[in-house]
């Protein structure tokens, strides 16, 4: 019964999308307000409908209610109930439905903390974000309905991809869909803006915190997935440049171009074409990621859906969207009046270099994403575009943001000094350089990496201290914490890709591995580090059985720990998985992986030592720190507050 | 029994974890890095986005073989990296050639950054110089040396 009104309030959700694209449209272009009012009920109550359609899909997971078909496919009542509610999402339909929630969620979030915004450009962001959410109700209700009974109830389901019973991949979609779909506003705020011929800094006072939001999503989202890969598929890789996970790292990099071109509009009412046209390119290309992901067009590790008639439908979605907001941006992007003046030198050219760094790199990931399938096409020949590629072309533009980004960062709005920004970053070049040349004297693994990045990473990160320092003015370190929030969020998120940038070079640099047939109770050297594997053992799991190894790790004689690597296997699903034991520190990680038994006794065990691999996630967090720093600043929440305050007051006054 | 039956299938299904077996590793190291080195760059034909190494698929097992027995038979690189794709095909590469329409893929990032640099050049001045462009009218001047005070 739930379920079937869940399934009613996704049509229901439906129907109100499509008032809410067309009524207040019309309003708008009439100058009729109250059509135009129309928009905020309707935003509400859509959301309101698919929050609850969504929670009657996941209680119908959490009972395991076994006469709904996907839950019959994708789950089992031996699952821990925190697997049974991650696989709500765990699958097509159900991803498909927390994406529209979201979609839904951030025009609710427009209607409700709007107010402050004119009603025609409310109304037209409504609108526009409703016409989204109108296509994907239609797509999921016509092609990926989860709704779906089966006449004669299983007694069990098939169980979730084991792969995805774990805490990282649980969270990482939710957060993925959160920036991409995050994206959508500033794409409804762009399409609305050309429909107004108007672009302000109002605009870019609301279209920042929003990108903002969605890239701090997209950061938390990715460096999920990433560290998942990382403990989970057994290998220690962190990055495969696979299809789907380039479709997320495109709107990222784009995302953060947009974030800060969206500041020169908001500061200085320059580059304005140029942020609109980043906003719509940036969900265009989270659409044509949902549509890499959803259509399983390029075969990767992640496309659970391969059912040609959804991919085109949302390749219609892409083409729709992202072919109207072009051919609108063409014909009224002219009407965008530029006005804010800056000179050769200053922070506005810093950030021009800043957006067409991050652009170009973006456009690369992509041609090289989609190439195997253009070569196909075009000239029939098979091909692999693989990681190799990606490090060659992609490196250098990310070598090239990572030296202009502190001296940028430091120059003056309108006509900066650069001889004065050098001579304030020059402890951080010092440092780095020094710091680079220790690293080249250690020698080992692959010096070059291990000493550009370290120049690179330290130069940024000293480069950000420098920053924050420099504003305190005289007044020295009191003013430190009296910063504006921004500015402390600039500074950490700088600092956090230099951190990222550090743990990548030195763990790619100074890995060292180890593969070999080991005896039980018999230690084994893997660099400083002695490894024994004392005992093997057969271990039964909730819903699985597994191979539990036990090992100790030993440097100098003195313990380290203790780790249990396991090869699990889910009988359900009739799959196993690797279970690698780390023994995670500052500034190594220790990594063993138990393999097959071997003829002639022992097991095959392979142990890396990674150096730095915390810190790329490390990193990240402190990316998405900067971001959520730079979010809570007081020009953002006194404009929010105010304005909910100010209507709250006007009320009874009415 | 049932406990014996699972025991076997997890002995001998594949798991998805990193795959060089220590039984193929050769006993040289220097040959044995470059049979590494080598297998970076090769795609495991059935496996979805792996490389041979990482792959556990028996025919990505039957490359790594093939790879270190050609690196023991003394050819360079090159030599290996060529006999495995006459064997398998171009789908094989990693890193595709830079040869026919590939020019396009490894151009692609040059040329773009070099219409950008163009571009963002062009907003550039264009911004710098509209300040230029607009000099004080004779009334603003005016009005500036009454506000100075002058």
């Amino acid at each position: 019964m739930l379920v079937e009104l869940g399934h009613l309030a996704l049509v229901l959700a439906f129907a109100t999308a499509l008032i809410q694209t067309a009524v207040p449209l019309i309003g708008a272009q009439k100058g009729w307000s109250n059509w135009m009012e129309v928009a905020i009920p309707a935003a509400l109550s859509q959301f309101l409908l698919l929050a609850f359609s969504f929670a009657a899909l996941a209680g119908a997971f959490l009972a395991s209610d076994f006469s709904v078909a996907l839950v019959y496919q994708n789950s089992h009542s031996a699952k821990p109930w925190l697997y049974k509610l991650t696989g709500v999402w765990g699958n097509h339909e159900g991803s498909m439905l927390l994406w529209l929630l979201i979609l839904a969620l951030f025009g609710a979030a427009v209607a409700w903390w709007g107010t402050n915004l004119p009603l025609p450009l409310r109304a037209r962001v409504l609108a526009v974000q409703g016409s989204i959410g109108a296509a994907f109700g239609a797509f999921i209700l016509f092609t990926s309905n989860p709704f779906l009974r089966l006449d004669i109830p299983p007694l069990d389901g098939r169980d979730l991809n084991p792969l995805l019973q774990d805490p990282g991949l649980a969270f990482h979609p939710p957060f993925l869909y959160l920036g991409y779909v995050g994206l959508s506003m500033a794409y409804s705020f762009s399409v609305a803006a050309l429909i107004e011929g108007r672009v302000d800094a109002a605009w870019g006072r609301w279209v920042r915190p929003w990108t903002l939001a969605a890239w701090m999503f997209l950061t938390i989202g990715i460096a999920l997935g990433s560290w998942w890969a990382y403990y989970e598929l057994g290998w220690g890789g962190f990055w495969f440049w696979d299809p789907v996970e380039n479709a997320s790292f495109v709107p990222w990099l784009i995302a953060a171009a947009l974030l800060h071109s969206a500041i020169v509009v908001e500061k200085r009412e320059a580059l304005k074409t140029w942020t609109v046209l980043l906003a719509i390119l940036a969900f265009a290309f989270a659409l044509l990621g949902t549509f890499i992901v959803r259509s399983g067009i390029i075969t990767s590790v992640h496309a659970f859906a391969t059912d040609p008639t959804r991919g085109v439908f949302i390749l219609a979605i892409f083409a729709l969207f992202t072919g109207g907001a072009l051919i609108l941006f063409a014909l009224r992007a002219p009407a965008l009046e530029a006005r804010g003046v800056f000179g050769l030198v200053s922070r506005e050219s810093g950030l021009v270099l800043n957006n067409v760094l991050l652009a170009v790199s973006a456009f690369v990931v992509l041609v090289g994403t989609l190439w195997p399938l253009i070569a196909e096409m075009t000239t029939g020949r098979v091909l692999s575009v693989g990681p190799p590629f990606f490090e060659a072309a992609f490196t250098p533009f990310m070598v090239g943001v990572a030296v202009v980004l502190p001296i940028g960062a430091l120059l003056a709005w309108k006509r900066g000094n650069l001889r004065r920004a050098m001579r304030t970053l020059m402890p951080a070049a010092l440092l780095a350089f020094a710091l680079a040349a220790l690293v080249w004297t250690v020698g080992t693994g692959r010096p070059i990496l291990a000493a550009l990045g370290t120049a690179l990473g330290v130069w940024i990160v000293a480069g950000a201290a420098l920053d924050l320092w420099s504003r305190t003015g005289r007044s020295g370190a009191a003013r430190l914490l009296h910063l504006p929030r921004a500015d402390w969020g600039k500074a950490v998120a700088h600092a956090g890709l230099g951190v990222t940038i550090l743990g990548i070079s030195l763990l790619m640099a100074w890995e060292q591995e180890d593969i070999r047939t080991a005896r039980l109770g018999e230690a084994f050297a893997v660099g400083a580090y002695t490894i024994t594997l004392n005992a093997v053992e057969e271990v039964e799991g909730p819903n699985y059985r597994s191979l539990m190894g036990d090992v100790t790790v030993e440097r100098d004689g003195r313990p380290v720990a203790r780790l249990h690597p396991e090869k699990r296997f889910y009988p359900v699903a009739g799959m196993p998985t690797t279970e690698a034991a780390i023994d995670n520190g500052i500034l190594r990680d220790v990594y063993v992986v138990l393999g097959d038994p071997q003829q002639g006794g022992g097991y095959a065990v392979r142990t890396y030592v990674k150096p730095f691999a915390n810190w790329i996630w490390g990193g990240a967090i402190l990316m998405a720190l900067g971001g959520l720093l730079s979010l809570s600043d007081r020009r953002h929440r006194v404009a929010a507050g105010a304005a909910r305050m100010a209507q709250g007051r006007a009320l009874p006054a009415e | 029994m049932l406990r014996a039956l699972l025991l076997a299938l997890i002995l001998t299904l594949p798991a998805g974890a990193g795959a060089v077996e220590p039984d193929e590793i050769l006993p040289d190291p220097a040959l044995e890095a470059r049979a590494r080195a080598i297998s970076e760059g090769l795609r495991c034909p059935v496996c979805r986005n792996e490389s041979i190494d990482e792959s556990h698929a028996p025919v990505a097992r039957d490359i790594r073989l093939l790879v270190r027995e050609r690196l023991l038979a003394g050819d360079s690189d090159r030599e290996v990296t060529e006999a495995v794709v006459a064997r398998y095909g171009e789908y094989v590469l990693l890193r595709p050639t830079a040869e026919g329409a590939n020019l396009i893929l490894w151009l692609a990032g040059p040329l773009f950054l070099l219409a950008g640099l163009g571009l963002g050049w062009s907003v550039i001045r264009a911004r710098s110089r509209a300040g230029e462009a607009e000099p004080l009218t004779e009334a603003e001047k005016a009005r500036l040396k009454d506000l100075l005070g002058g």
